[in-house]
């Protein structure tokens, strides 16, 4: 599995040529997990209702991101390493700015010019080491220190992205945390390895703000009691080892529940959930 | 490439750069695209842009756009100034050309609208 990590094959100028870069613009799933991750770190964002900004894109690629920004009234400015990728962001037309540059080199940009920054499936290019003269923890810290003087004071970025190991992890969010930043790691579908979502979720100064929470899948259902039942019931199942009798309604509701965590769709749990259907005559 | 994006960009990630800001900016090729025009989007920005940088780089470019000399309060609020600062910073787009360090010189390339900010290794700061 780890050999297919797009990282692994090339550094991302060369990763991304013409054909992979024209999957982002006609593969319909790839651009529709792009849409959705856009959307929800455009949520995470917070920007002020009704208003419209001037964003970074980080990584803007081409420009699927930017798209979404566009929808909700925002300028944006994009940057990219792959040229392949900005000529398909040019061809589709994207309504923001794009710029051709290394995230690792730094920000090139202004003090205060951002009233925030989202990136999408990009900061994990920066923990390889491409070149001999790489050093991701230095790349990573030169990063996070000229996006911190970019963005305005309070403003956020979130930062979405695939790690490989727990150990990026730590290393991405220590270099933000050096370089200034508050705020930390949401993650959505923690309980899922397909639909788990990486958010990192960065306020660059201003006032203390609350880290928003992770998506579960559970939203708007009923509180789970946090302490566990104890009565004196007589265990009928004892070799079941506290699994529920197979088909039984407990067992339809715990699947359902795992099925949530996970964040697939699931019918809601009603008084008619597990009960028999009656016997035809 | 839009001024208004000029107006953000800096050369500081070169190595030796401190400030880097404004970038000289020179066109052989420009266009003009209509954007629709969004006030609130225009007031909100003008507090953040540069307004010598911006009336430098009309000048280099030669617009045809008559900036007022400074910027103050009131103009802020004029519909008129707004709509003519609209039209500069998102309408007028740099396809060919290229952006000059104030301080080393070092030239960056615009080619079909967009800028080239690649750093070779020994000129990272």
């Amino acid at each position: 599995m780890a050999s297919k990590r797009p990282e692994h094959q090339g550094p991302p100028d060369i990763f991304y040529n013409e054909e992979e870069a024209r999957k982002y613009s006609q593969n319909t799933h790839i651009i529709d997990v792009q849409t959705k991750l856009s959307e929800r770190a455009i949520e995470l964002l917070n920007l002020p209702d009704e208003e419209s900004c001037l964003v970074l894109d980080i990584g803007c690629g081409s420009g699927l991101s930017g798209e979404v920004l566009t929808e909700l009234g925002h300028q944006w400015i994009g940057l990219d390493i792959s040229q392949a990728m900005l000529d398909v962001a040019q061809e589709r037309e994207s309504e923001g700015d794009l710029i051709l540059g290394d995230i690792g080199y730094g920000m090139p940009f202004r003090a205060g010019s951002f009233d925030g920054a989202i990136s999408i499936s990009a900061l994990q290019w920066l923990c390889q080491a491409d070149k001999s003269y790489h050093n991701p923890v230095k790349r990573l810290y030169k990063f996070f220190s000229t996006l911190y003087s970019c963005l305005a004071r309070g403003a956020r970025a979130v930062l979405q992205f695939y790690p490989e190991t727990p150990n990026q992890v730590d290393m991405i969010t220590q270099q933000a945390m050096k370089a200034g930043f508050t705020g930390g790691l949401v993650v959505d579908y923690p309980n899922s390895t397909r639909a788990k979502k990486m958010f990192l979720c960065l306020f660059a100064g201003g006032q203390v703000q609350q880290l928003p929470k992770g998506l579960t899948g559970e939203e708007g259902s009923e509180e789970i009691p946090s302490q566990a039942r104890f009565d004196r019931e007589r265990q009928r199942y004892k070799n079941l080892r506290g699994k529920s009798l197979k088909k039984s309604r407990t067992w339809i509701m715990e699947k359902k529940e795992r099925w949530r965590n996970k964040g697939r769709d699931v019918r809601p749990d009603s008084k008619y959930t597990a009960r028999k259907r009656p016997k035809a005559f | 490439m839009k001024l208004i994006t000029h107006n953000m960009l800096t050369s500081n990630i070169l190595k030796g750069v401190t400030r880097g800001f404004p970038l000289k900016i020179k066109a052989d090729k420009m266009e003009h695209i209509s954007v629709d025009y969004n006030r609130d989007f225009i007031a909100r920005i003008i507090p953040r842009i540069e307004y010598d940088a911006l009336r430098a780089a009309v000048n280099d470019l030669g617009l045809n756009e008559s900036l007022p000399e400074a910027m103050s309060e009131t103009l802020q609020q004029d519909d008129e100034f707004l709509k003519t600062m609209h039209k500069v910073l998102l309408e007028y787009e740099v396809e060919e050309g290229e952006l000059i360090c104030p301080e080393t010189g070092r030239k960056f390339p615009i080619s079909k609208g967009i800028p080239n900010m690649l750093l070779q290794e020994t000129e990272v700061s």
